[in-house]
């Protein structure tokens, strides 16, 4: 795989974003295989921001550690980025507006170019960002020709002028750089992807949504927050065309209330949110849980607690999904590890959540969430609509009202069928009050006992995808342990540590809970020590597994917590720290 | 043909002369003239003395949590319009810990009924100061009289634009039977609060107290409930007692009918398995 690593910064609301939009999406429509991530604040102007590409001719799942080309619009682009720059990396300043100076000494080629005057004799100043990529283009060498059906893609609906004046403060730049410089960094020859491989861009958010729908929810009931917003534009785009509606609740409490009153009468329906909005709806998770209603709830989790880091990304809330909530329910909290499982997890939420009459909490996160990626498509085959145990009608022909049992407690696997209202003979009433087989309110000790019993059989056993992915050498004495989004830069760190001879399998959680136990075992087999890399400072999910699994003794962390996304340098240095000397050089 | 039998459930709960059974009676009663049949009705109801309606209705019900029915009912309604949705709940359930539900359902517009037993203070928790009790209302919570200034539900209701706003008294069931029909049929968000005496805990707002203060704007010949100012001036500084059909505003559109592309079939009713060529056309999207 080669690649190279592309930045723009500059201040929040000085076109950053489409900057980076433009680049990334022309680099994917050429064919590579792009991956990008945002760095932002949580205001509307001024701070530092920037935007990732990494331009791959082969599958990514990280934005990378090291970037190529820097286009930097003020002095603290230069600050803040310098030290991830490679060995004669090119940063291009904005001569129009600043004079660049080093942070310190490094072999980095320290350009200017009057990338603001040149936009000026275009159109106007805001087109310095297509000159940037015009410059960009000339480092890259590719003809500026090549941008054209993403600049018409942007502006055309504004009109042919603007297309062109685009296009020429884009050659302008192009034309400026190879006027007054040699330095290169061409992009990797174009890859040739597989006979049949579909070549999507998409974030993780989007993959959501999509697999919402697919997954047949047509009911979304949320809040705005970052990073989960754009599940509901995207949402709010294609509910329409399939008669689904979306709900912008007035708080989470009520978006998941309303997820579950929409379950509850037979619709499939669905809350997203983040830590804080997840917060709010730790009451009515247990109402999901003791009425038996199923809901899915995507939490797109950035750092916490609190307000925390509203931009940043973590992996904090595993506790709180797992736990979240008074007193004991069953849940199924799903971990996907890539944006086509972003996908397919949560169109199968829906059917989790229907078979077990439960909540089914799918943890997202803001890295994964909102970097866009190149992927082969999504796995559209194997969505499938399973609405679990639904009374039918003849079930309930003559019996008297009351009768049916929506909380039977004899049935072996605790899943007892539901009615929906509208259905004759089946009505009863849901409740987060302990009841009776009929649903009705009761404080007995006995039936107590019963229905928790029977509650607790629903997953018991619970058998479904293993839950845990093996990738690397089934022998390895060396392991990786990560969930969720790491998954990607945890299979560069084990090449990366492959090359230095050292072998390494990478294990990786797409469910904790139920707590895939067995697999975690048979994943196992054979390691002395195994690295546990999360996004969390308490190292939550290697006390799951010690929890779960044991291991006391084969464990160690590597945590990341500052808000950043982890970095493959980061966990290969952390490995060399962990695995012991003797075996890394056996 | 429906009768009150279809509504037959077990006996109620509530205290011997609690004023929720009244409300109970309306709302069955109101069912059966309107011939909606209990297997397509949902209550849903939140948590209190109030909140047991859902059980003793005899509908499908939902008996969701403390403050929360109205998200609940609004999402019932939304994923199956075919169903008859009523909220029910307390003062406590309704205008404390579900106040901001309240104030949003009016906005949105969903086509439901929200019906609260308003009884002054808290039952189920055994008489604390509720959101409605009057300033120097002595309860557990409120040994030295309450200081806090009470919500006024209806002016907030006509504030908010509420397209149907009123108020009955659970002793007498007749009219309030009427309000809650004509709620019912009202399209859009109908908002009924009751005097629902609790005659364990409130020894101040009782049947008694109702039976020689109420105002009955129905009697009236001259007021107009479709005229909104007219409607908060008549309510300001004696909304404590009167009853009636306040205000009704039947040219707002629903949630649903105002919402871009919401379905004409019950979503709940769809199928909504997407084929393979939908699926794909999809995913073109991403390109
Ligand atoms: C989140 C939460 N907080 C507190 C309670 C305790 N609680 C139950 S009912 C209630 C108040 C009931 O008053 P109201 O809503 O007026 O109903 P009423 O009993 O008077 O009909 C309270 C505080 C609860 N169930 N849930
Ligand atoms: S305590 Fe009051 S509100 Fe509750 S049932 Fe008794 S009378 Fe009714
Ligand atoms: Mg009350």
């Amino acid at each position: 795989m080669k690649d190279i690593g592309w930045k723009v910064g500059g201040k929040q609301g000085e076109g950053i974003d489409s900057t980076g939009e433009i680049y990334a999406l022309a680099m994917h429509r050429l064919g590579y295989f792009v991956f990008t991530y945002r760095h932002f604040m949580s205001l509307i102007k001024g701070g530092h921001t920037n935007y990732k590409i990494r331009v791959a001719d082969d599958m990514v799942r990280h934005h990378g550690d090291d970037t190529h080309v820097l286009i930097a619009f003020d002095q603290a682009t230069v600050d803040h980025n310098w030290g991830e720059l490679v060995d004669g990396a090119i940063v291009i300043y904005d001569q129009s507006s600043f004079q660049a100076t080093p942070p310190t000494a490094a072999n980095v080629h320290l350009f200017g170019v009057p990338l603001t005057d040149i936009a000026r004799e275009t159109g106007g100043p805001i087109m310095k960002n297509m000159v940037a990529i015009g410059v960009t283009a000339a480092i890259n060498e590719i003809s500026p020709e090549e941008f054209r059906p993403i600049v018409e893609d942007k502006f055309s609906r504004k009109g042919q002028k603007v297309v062109d004046s685009n296009m020429e403060a884009l050659r302008r730049g192009h034309a400026y750089y190879q006027e007054h410089f040699q330095v290169h960094f061409p992009v990797p020859a174009k890859p040739v992807l597989a006979a049949g491989a579909d070549h999507l861009y998409a974030s993780g958010n989007q993959a959501t949504a999509f697999g919402a729908l697919a997954g047949g929810c047509r009911v979304l009931a949320a809040y705005p927050i970052t990073p989960a917003t754009e599940i509901m534009y995207w949402v709010l785009k294609y509910f329409p065309k399939y008669g689904g509606v979306v709900l912008q609740a007035e708080d989470e409490i009520s978006a998941i209330n309303m997820a579950i009153g929409a379950n509850f009468a037979g619709a499939r329906a669905m809350t997203s949110t983040s830590g804080p909005g997840f917060s709010l709806m730790m009451e009515a998770l247990g109402l999901a849980g003791m009425s038996e209603t199923p809901v899915v709830i995507v939490d797109v989790q950035r750092s916490g607690p609190s307000t925390g880091l509203p931009t940043k990304t973590e992996q904090s809330d595993l506790n709180e999904a797992l736990y979240g909530t008074h007193g004991e329910i069953q849940r199924i909290v799903l971990t996907p590890r890539t944006v086509e499982e972003c996908f397919l997890f949560v169109a199968d939420a829906f059917n989790l959540a229907e078979r077990y009459q439960c909540p089914v909490i799918v943890l997202s996160d803001l890295y994964l969430g909102m970097s866009y990626q190149s992927i082969a498509g999504f796995p559209l085959d194997r969505v499938r609509i399973d609405r679990g145990k639904l009374v039918a009608d003849a079930d309930l022909v003559g019996l008297s009202p009351f009768q049916y049992q929506r909380y039977d407690p004899s049935v072996p696997d605790g899943i007892s069928p539901r009615a929906l209202p509208g259905q004759p003979n089946g009505r009863y009433t849901a409740l987060g009050n302990e009841h009776n087989g009929i649903g009705l309110e009761v404080e007995d000790l006995e039936t107590r006992v019963v229905q928790v019993d029977k509650r607790a059989r629903k997953l018991s056993g619970f058998k479904h995808e293993s839950g845990v992915s093996v990738d690397g050498d089934a022998n390895a004495r060396f392991a990786f342990i990560g969930f969720g989004s790491t998954y990607g830069v945890l299979e560069e760190a084990r090449a990366r540590l492959a090359a230095e001879g050292v072998i390494v399998k990478h294990i990786h959680f797409s469910r904790v809970g139920p707590f895939p136990t067995e697999p975690l075992h048979e994943a196992m087999a054979g390691v002395d020590r195994a690295l546990v890399v999360e996004l969390n400072s308490t190292g939550q999910l290697a006390s799951l597994i010690r929890q779960h699994a044991g291991y006391h003794d084969k464990l160690a962390s590597c945590l990341k917590y500052n808000g950043d996304p982890i970095l493959c340098k980061e966990i290969i240095s952390r490995s060399h720290e962990v695995f012991p000397a003797e075996v890394l050089n056996a | 043909m429906i009768t009150m039998k279809d509504f037959k459930t077990e006996k109620a709960t509530w205290c011997p002369g609690c004023g929720d059974f009244g409300v109970l009676n309306a709302l069955q009663k109101a069912a059966v003239d309107l011939g909606i049949h209990p297997d397509d009705i949902v209550v849903v109801s939140g948590i209190g003395c109030s909140g047991k309606i859902s059980q003793h209705f005899g509908s499908y019900g939902f008996h969701s949590l403390h403050g929360r029915s109205l998200p609940v009912a609004q999402a019932v309604k939304l994923a199956n319009k075919d169903l008859t949705v009523i909220a029910a709940g307390g003062d406590g359930d309704g205008f404390g810990i579900g106040m901001g539900h309240f104030i949003h359902a009016m906005r949105r517009n969903v086509d439901i009924t929200y019906v609260v037993m308003d009884n002054h203070i808290y039952g189920l928790t055994t008489g604390q100061a509720s959101p409605t009790s009057d300033v120097g209302f002595n309860t557990k919570t409120s040994p030295y009289g309450t200081v806090e200034a009470p919500i006024h539900p209806i002016q907030l209701a006509l504030a908010q634009e509420c397209g149907f706003v009123a108020q009955g008294f659970s002793g007498n069931i007749k009219q309030l039977t009427q309000l809650i029909e004509k709620a019912i049929w009202h399209k859009g968000f109908s908002f009924v609060n009751v005097f629902s005496p609790c005659v364990t805990f409130n020894k101040v707002n009782t049947y008694d107290f109702y039976k020689h203060e109420l105002v009955n704007l129905d009697d009236d010949d001259t007021y107009d409930p479709h005229d909104r100012s007219a409607a908060l001036a008549r309510v300001t500084g004696r909304e404590n007692v009167v009853v009636g059909l306040i205000y009704e505003d039947t040219t707002r559109s629903s949630f649903e009918d105002a919402t871009y592309g919401f379905p004409e079939e019950a979503i709940a009713k769809r199928d909504w398995a997407l084929s393979r060529e939908e699926l794909a056309e999809l995913a073109a999207t991403f390109r």
